[in-house]
């Protein structure tokens, strides 16, 4: 059995069981756990759907995209629109068009309304944009998200200009991260070991020999863009109704560094990786935060992550695992299965 | 809408021209050497306006020595950010470089607002220089001629500089094949350093115009003008110094009448006019307007 079909054979059972885990555990800490640390637990959430979502692009394909934040907000917005009740978006918004005035929508199919939003951005900017290469598609992209940004303070009648949504209903709970936690990782999965994947990953360690052999290079490329700019705009909507805020600052291209970074110290490609990473981040982040308040050095953190970031790039130029997905679980019960056949 | 008002936004635009020049100088060396598009060249921008500040309010010094500090601080700067910072990761992937270059930045922003703090500094500048002058219906201060004349100065100099020297033709060598260059035994390490060295200390000296013209710095000041700068560049082509040049003036110009011509709603665009006009020029002339197609960027 190939190396690809046995971790795609071995993946079920393991992800139905990791999910279940899970699941009581996200059970147990949402009866158990006061708002702070739980809110805290839904960014760690956040971040590995960013982080699993852009290395769809970024990882597998190997787009170097920045554009998550613009899609963010464009999720975001779009989510919030929708799911605001019609009497007090009357009052935040009366210039709204009566069509989405009239909008009250529940928050599922909101979230699904702003990631589809964001997709379709997506695939408009795709077209042109992606025909860029390397750091020039990286700065077009980072370019995307000032567009959008101007875009966001300007559409007063329908954003609220620079002052944003506020007051947005607490809709995210840690069960709609965790939903949505699996069903990023799921895809993204899946997908990279599907043949659809491996056409990605052949697009990325050499593009001319995979137009050879009959790949829609350009249809690839916009499929991974557009597939993680609507991951990108689900976390934007869940995002803003965990904060309760969103205007056209709330996602900014410092937020698409870290996500990149993510990405890049786990290793450009790997799901595990991103998802580790994303995990030992955001808790670094929340743990330098009191010290960083302690210390009366805001910033500090940020700066610590750039050094980590340096010191990774110069000694493992491929991140932690490179594309690879090692077997933590089975790295974990090695002990227990040496003392068995001893 | 009159003569005296296009007349006045041109040379608006003309000196927001100059300081993007000055700064995309620096991003087209950098990338015509290394491959790298150096994302702290912003950042450096800034060390300059807050040298500027310092070295007025410290040691009252003249304007021409705190014009001599700034190049030398931004000089020294770029050339401790190559060393520490890139050099050791030489020969990586491009965006390997871009991601350190991006972390190289956080760094430096946060210790700026972490040492002079995130509030924005009034800037205050000899008086003689806020004069007005005036020319027909045109009037414009002493510092806006001052900037625009020391752009083109230090641009001339520069191109005579890359032009005549045995240094500049070195560089020149650098960029067109960089192992021939190195077999004909040209120091690679020290035509790096000095892409570096001259480029930032420009960038240094367009933030010392900018604080003087606009009388605010912040820490993150930088991050805007840079990113601009870096369309300035493509449009410019990158690679090419008078292509930065082009693309700086080009750059400045149409955003200045972006802003001036336009009913006032859509001044707001002002930035994604900037970096619509990036999309778009890669797209129709890949390559900008005077840069040569040595590689594929689309």
């Amino acid at each position: 059995m190939s190396d690809a079909m046995k971790t795609r054979s071995t993946f079920l059972p393991r992800f139905v069981v990791a999910a279940a885990i899970g699941a009581v555990l996200v059970y147990l800490s949402d009866a158990n756990l006061n708002p702070y640390i739980l809110s805290i637990i839904q960014f760690i959430g956040l971040n590995i759907i960013l982080a699993v979502s852009l290395n769809v692009t970024n990882g597998f394909i190997g787009l170097f995209s920045l554009g998550h934040p613009a899609f963010m907000t464009i999720g975001g917005y779009v989510t919030a629109i929708l799911v605001i009740p019609a009497e007090r978006k009357a009052a935040l918004l009366p210039d709204l068009p009566s069509f989405l005035a009239a909008q009250e929508w529940s928050f599922l199919p909101a979230l699904v309304a702003g990631g589809s939003v964001a997709a379709l951005v997506a695939l408009i900017v795709g077209f042109p944009v992606l025909r860029l290469r390397g750091h020039y598609l990286a700065v077009a992209t980072l370019g995307l998200i000032f567009i959008v940004q101007s875009f966001a303070v300007n559409m007063r009648g329908v954003t609220r200009g620079a002052l944003g949504l506020s007051g947005l209903p607490e809709l995210t709970n840690l069960w709609w991260v965790y939903l949505f936690c699996l069903v990023t990782i799921y895809v993204c999965w899946q997908l990279k070991h599907s043949s659809l994947g491996r056409t990605m990953l052949a697009i990325r360690e050499n593009e001319l020999a995979a137009s050879c052999l009959g790949v829609k290079v350009a249809r690839m490329r916009i499929l991974s863009f557009v597939l993680g700019a609507f991951l990108a705009g689900i976390a934007g909507g869940l995002w803003v109704h965990l904060v309760t805020l969103i205007s056209p600052s709330s996602f900014s291209f410092i937020l698409a560094f870290q996500i990149v970074v993510m990405v890049v110290l786990g290793g450009t490609g790997s799901i595990t990786g991103a998802v580790l990473v994303a995990v030992v981040l955001s808790v670094l982040t929340q743990l330098l935060r009191p010290v960083e308040e302690a210390a009366n050095a805001f910033g500090a953190s940020q700066m610590i992550v750039a050094f980590v970031v340096l010191i990774v790039l110069i000694t493992r130029p491929k991140g932690l695992f490179g594309t690879a997905e090692p077997d933590l679980v089975g790295w974990l019960l090695r002990p227990f299965r040496k003392s068995k056949a001893a | 809408m009159n003569g005296a008002y296009l007349l006045s936004q041109i040379a608006n635009g003309l000196i927001l021209g100059s300081m993007y020049a000055l700064i995309a100088i620096g991003f087209s060396m950098i990338y015509g050497i290394v491959r790298l598009i150096n994302f702290a060249h912003g950042d450096i921008f800034t060390i300059g306006a807050f040298a500027t500040l310092a070295s007025i309010a410290v040691i009252q010094a003249p304007f021409p020595v705190v014009l001599a500090i700034v190049l030398v601080v931004g000089a020294a700067v770029g050339l401790l950010i190559e060393r520490a910072a890139f050099r050791p990761m030489r020969g990586a992937p491009q965006v390997t470089g871009f991601i350190a270059s991006l972390a190289v930045s956080i760094i430096i922003e946060n210790l700026a607002v972490l040492t002079v703090s995130a509030q924005p500094r009034t800037f205050a500048v000899p008086a003689y220089l806020n004069q007005l002058v005036q020319f027909g219906t045109l009037s414009v201060r002493i510092i806006d001629i001052a900037i625009v004349a020391l752009a083109i100065v230090l641009m001339i100099a520069l191109v005579l500089f890359v032009r005549f020297t045995k240094t500049g033709i070195a560089m020149r060598a650098t960029a067109e094949n960089y192992d021939v260059a190195r077999l004909m035994g040209i120091n690679i390490n020290r035509m790096i350093g000095a892409a570096f060295a001259i480029g930032s200390a420009l960038a240094a000296v367009a933030g010392l115009m900018w604080g003087t013209k606009y009388g605010q710095i912040s820490p993150l000041m930088g991050v805007l003008p840079g990113l601009k700068a870096f369309v300035a560049a493509v449009i410019g082509g990158v690679g090419s110094i008078t292509g930065a040049v082009l693309g700086g003036y080009v750059l400045g110009m149409a955003e200045v009448l972006f802003v001036g011509l336009l009913p006032p709603e859509f001044s707001g665009y002002r930035n994604a006019f900037v970096f619509g006009a990036l999309i778009l020029v890669l797209l129709v002339m890949p390559n900008g307007i005077l840069g040569r197609s040595t590689e594929q960027r689309a």
